[in-house]
């Protein structure tokens, strides 16, 4: 290999380096400290005046405290298992709404399909945020949604959504459907029509063609929309404190908390750490499901 | 020719009591305003391998795909075994297809690709696996049941494929340019195999290609279509010798073709073509009156060339201009006193390292009467 080639694959790596290990070293360091009113909020800093003897005394000092700290109040693990619990049904739900708006779009004549797709990306260029402000207005007690359903009449008095876990959901959904939508409607639009004439021309109705033959080409897409949307939900902060309510428990929330509120800074640097070990493995899966779909094609 | 040895047995078409496996009756099918299928009437017959060959966009796919349902007629009918196919679905005919693609299913194995229309039958479990073993050994394939289509060659994706859709022992099986993605060595061999599974599984054939000498090689007859419209439907060696058009002689092998004037001349005629050169004497089934305007094709292996003047029907003085080498034979390109070039084809029965000819040598060609072909259009 010759050097323009080492430093080329050197650039991803220096990349990984020092914006990801390095950052996640700085915050490992940081659960692994006690907390101290001081700037920076923790204990130990490293002395590098004080030689080997200094090294020496910074490593005896960090322990796995507030590790077993997350154990005792049960809010975390609670905490965990809200957030688990609302990533898997929010991206659940992405998929049975993200699914036929895919397919639709792979079945759509050629012409439209660039407009459906800009249509389907066309959120991403207002703020996220400001997107989310936005269903504060429609689902508030006085939103539109409300006075839409007092008007048709279907409810008499305003329904409380907003500052409810159905709230977060409703903002999840909506946030990362396109997420969900891009790839299924990529290995849907791959699909060879013929196959379907073929599961015809063998026995097969259309609805039994769908489940035998739509379907299972599609999983590639399916598992990579699932994870799109399962990854950043599980993390998120933003929409449960902007749409959720008090009994809204995530993980995001609880982390944020424990930066800004209560300035424990080693506690919620081991918060990070575990919600980043337990992102590790969907993350694992959704490269293999990757390389599989990949290998397949090639 | 692969009809050659059973023309003789088999030429239902020719005998009034059969009663043909399909009908198509006056079918047109258009897209738009345009007529993809124009009144078109055939009829195939239980046995035959049946080829529907033309350029793209002739009208041969159309009409292969409404015969396995996937398209409507406008206007007309089809039967199948006397069944009118009209709103029948393509999962209710007992017809299946090969398809251009293969369309293999990408997340099946070889096994369960060839299984997965005896599954939607309800087939039993055990009947299933006896039936798949045996197209499997049909195609020389046990060795890969299990393996999936991305993960064997292309020669034996086409095999799959068309065990997947004799498994269902359809009564007529349709085949999309079966060979097409296949190199020409492979496709050679492959045509062989598919006529000895024909006739080892008796089911009817109806091929689409625009691959002449495929249509020539496997199948027992063949309809020449052209823009939507059957021009000649034949044998291999009917299409070949008498084509009944300049298209089917044009479209179908080489040919060479003079435009004139026809006078009779006893029983023969006379193709008055061009100044200063002698009229082409021809022979025709065909009644010609004197005054009318006909084309005459010829084949280039049915000319012959010489050094010295023949005595034969019909003599012409040229140079050659081209000489195409091709192993076994060689093709000459002779360019005749008024501009006109005629193809001559002769054999290279010996090794020689010196051609008999070369380029710009005076030569003659020369066949007989009975060799070339008189045509209306």
């Amino acid at each position: 290999m010759n050097i323009g080639r080492k430093l080329l694959v050197a650039v991803p790596y220096a990349w990984l380096l020092v914006l990801f290990l390095i950052p996640f070293l700085i915050v490992l360091k940081i659960s692994l400290s006690d907390v101290a009113l001081s700037i920076p909020p923790y204990t130990p800093t490293l002395d590098l005046s004080a030689g080997w003897e200094g090294i020496r005394t910074f490593f005896s000092e960090l322990d796995f405290e507030n590790y077993v700290f997350l154990t005792t109040d049960d809010l975390y693990w609670k905490s965990y298992l809200s957030s688990l619990q609302i990533a898997l049904i929010s991206t659940f739900i992405t998929l049975l709404v993200g699914f036929p708006i895919a397919y639709g779009m792979a079945r759509a004549p050629e012409e439209w399909r660039p407009t459906l797709m800009m249509l389907v990306i066309l959120p991403f260029w207002t703020s996220f945020l400001i997107r989310v402000y936005a269903w504060i207005g429609i689902l508030s007690t006085e939103g539109f949604l409300n006075q839409f359903l007092l008007w048709i009449g279907l409810i008499d008095a305003p329904l409380t959504i907003l500052n409810t876990n159905t709230a977060v959901y409703i903002g999840i959904v909506y946030t990362y459907l396109p997420f969900m939508i891009l790839p299924i409607y990529a290995a849907l639009e791959k699909l060879d029509g013929s196959l379907l004439e073929a599961a015809e021309d063998l026995g097969c109705s259309r609805t039994t063609a769908f489940w035998l033959i739509t379907l299972p080409l599609s999983r590639p897409g399916v598992i990579a929309g699932c994870f799109l949307v399962f990854i950043p939900a599980l993390g998120e902060f933003v929409i449960p404190s902007l749409l959720g309510g008090s009994e809204t428990l995530m993980i995001g929330k609880v982390l944020w908390e424990e930066f800004f509120s209560n300035r424990d800074w080693p506690v919620a640097s081991a918060v990070a750490i575990i919600l980043l070990l337990i992102l590790i493995i969907p993350i694992i899966m959704f490269q293999r499901n990757q390389q599989i779909s990949r290998e397949r094609e090639g | 020719m692969a009809a050659g040895a059973s023309a003789t047995q088999f030429a239902p078409w020719d005998d009034p009591n059969e009663t043909p496996l399909i009908r198509i009756a006056n079918v047109t099918k258009k897209f738009g305003d345009f007529p993809a299928v124009d009144h078109t009437s055939l009829a195939i017959y239980r046995r035959e391998f049946f080829a529907l060959l033309g350029p793209s966009g002739c009208g041969k796919t159309t009409l292969m795909r409404m015969l396995a349902g996937f398209e409507t007629p406008t206007a007309g009918r089809i039967t199948i075994d006397g069944q009118d196919m009209a709103g029948v679905a393509p999962n209710k005919r007992a017809v299946n297809m090969m398809f251009q693609s293969y369309a293999l299913f990408p997340h099946l194995s070889v096994w369960e690709n060839i299984a997965f229309g005896l599954r939607r039958d309800g087939m039993a479990k055990d009947k299933i696996e006896a039936r798949v073993e045996e197209m499997l050994k049909l195609v020389q394939l046990q060795k890969f049941s299990a393996r999936k289509p991305h993960q064997i060659s292309g020669g034996q994706r086409q095999r799959v494929a068309l065990a997947r859709s004799l498994a269902k022992a359809p009564k007529l099986l349709l085949l999309d340019e079966p060979l097409g993605a296949l190199d020409k060595k492979l496709r050679e061999e492959t045509q062989f195999e598919l006529m000895d599974i024909q006739e080892k599984t008796g089911t009817t054939f109806v091929i689409v290609t625009h691959d002449q000498e495929e249509a020539m090689t496997v199948a027992s007859r063949v309809a020449v279509m052209d823009q939507g419209r059957l021009i000649q439907v034949a044998t291999p060696a009917v299409i070949y010798e008498s084509p009944n058009s300049v298209y089917v002689a044009d479209f179908l092998g080489d040919a060479t073709f003079f435009e004139g004037r026809i006078q009779k001349n006893g029983e023969a005629y006379d193709l008055i073509w061009a100044e200063g050169q002698p009229p082409i004497r021809a022979k025709s089934p065909n009644d010609f009156a004197s005054g009318q305007p006909a084309h005459y094709a010829i084949r280039p292996e049915k000319v012959e060339i010489r050094g010295e003047r023949p005595e034969d029907d019909n003599v012409m003085k040229g140079r050659i201009i081209d000489i195409g080498y091709l192993g076994n034979l060689s093709t000459y390109h002779v360019e005749l006193a008024n501009g006109q070039t005629i193809k001559a084809q002769s054999f290279n029965t010996e090794r020689e390292t010196r051609r008999r000819f070369t380029w710009d040598d005076e030569v003659w060609v020369n066949w007989t009467e009975s060799c070339g072909v008189l045509l209306e259009r």
